[in-house]
């Protein structure tokens, strides 16, 4: 995620991370790594990254943070991330609209 | 390219689903489906997402979901079949790069024929397809990010908020950080040349890099030994 300041709103970070934070830390599913409780509605990135294993980059010159993913397995389960992207034909589209038919995502590029 | 393949395969519980990795957007992407006019959902991918959730790091790639929502087969090289014109003789008046490039793609590993087979036998049987993985086999081949691949992540992403030298400077360090993505290459490079040429910015293009590693090892090959879930 990249935010022009450290301190984000919790559900932002939330939404762009897969953590749930709660009063005993960053959770997903049964595992949870204890962290300071955060300061009302907002995470301070540069206290959790760094527990969380993630990446915190700062361009002082560019006003910008940016925050990677933690190293580990690409995906824990076989399940596939579910998206919404903007469809050619106006609108947006979900992948999960195509539960109950074989899917083939192809990855292509203009470049 | 897709599309024959798809008209076969529609009517039995089967879509594709395009997605464009393009940061430029619309305006990069929209010609080539202007004037494919797909009939299946043709997405575009601005912030290289795909390449975040699913461990995506070059095009083309396919990835198969089963009808609970299941990966069957992780991301791996697709192609429809073998692009015609790469085996089309070159008139004496193509420019050198250009030789060159096409003379190198003749050697990417493409196996179109094969992946085509693959996914038909796949729409066919389902689960009892050797092609279908079972969840052990897909996460062995997801694998792991390593750390200098979750800050080259964190840097094409900060890359691609920025512009001009600004940007440059993340992206050349995602690159040295995850130097086989190419994805986070060959879009840096177009963004300063299409023809993704050397140039004052990027000393090396694609056609550079695609020789000193070696065309064979561009696309990895198609790990297709029949194994039953």
């Amino acid at each position: 995620m990249v935010t022009s300041a450290p301190l984000v709103p919790v559900a932002e970070f939330e939404r762009q991370t897969g953590w749930e934070l709660k009063p005993e830390g960053a959770c997903r599913g049964s595992l949870c790594i204890p962290l300071p409780a955060p300061a009302g509605d907002q995470v301070d990135l540069r206290s959790v990254a760094g527990k969380l294993g993630m990446p915190l980059l700062h361009d002082a010159e560019a006003g910008l943070w940016a925050m990677g993913p933690a190293p580990g397995p690409v995906l824990e389960g076989a399940v596939a991330p579910d998206f919404t992207l903007p469809d050619w034909r106006g609108g947006d589209f979900r992948l999960a609209s195509l539960r109950g038919r074989k899917v083939l995502i192809l990855a292509w590029a203009p470049w | 390219m897709w599309r024959e393949l798809r008209d076969e395969l529609k009517d039995r519980g089967f879509e594709v689903v395009t997605v464009a990795l393009e940061t430029r957007g619309w305006k990069e992407a929209r010609r080539w489906i202007d004037a494919a006019q797909p009939e299946h959902p043709s997405l575009l991918d601005a912030t290289h997402l795909l390449g975040e959730l699913y461990g995506i790091v070059n095009v083309p790639t396919g990835v198969w979901i089963d009808e609970q929502g299941l990966l069957v087969r992780p991301p791996e090289p697709a192609f429809p079949g073998r692009p015609a014109f790469l085996d089309q003789p070159l008139p004496d008046t193509v420019n050198p790069r250009l030789r060159g490039v096409l003379t190198e793609a003749r050697k990417l590993n493409m196996e179109g024929d094969r992946y085509a087979a693959a996914l038909r036998d796949w729409v066919a049987q389902g689960a009892d397809s050797p092609y279908a993985l079972g969840p052990e086999e897909v996460a062995r081949r997801l694998g792991e990010r390593s750390p200098e691949a979750c800050r080259a992540a964190a840097h094409f992403e900060l890359a691609q908020n920025l512009e001009g030298e600004a940007a440059v400077v993340h992206f050349k360090e995602a690159h040295r950080l995850q130097p086989r993505n190419w994805a986070y290459k060959r879009q840096a490079w177009s963004l300063v040349d299409r023809t993704q040429a050397p140039n004052a910015i990027y000393p090396t293009g694609w056609l550079e890099e695609v020789r000193a590693l070696g065309a064979e090892f561009y696309y990895p090959p198609l790990e297709f030994e029949p194994e039953q879930r």
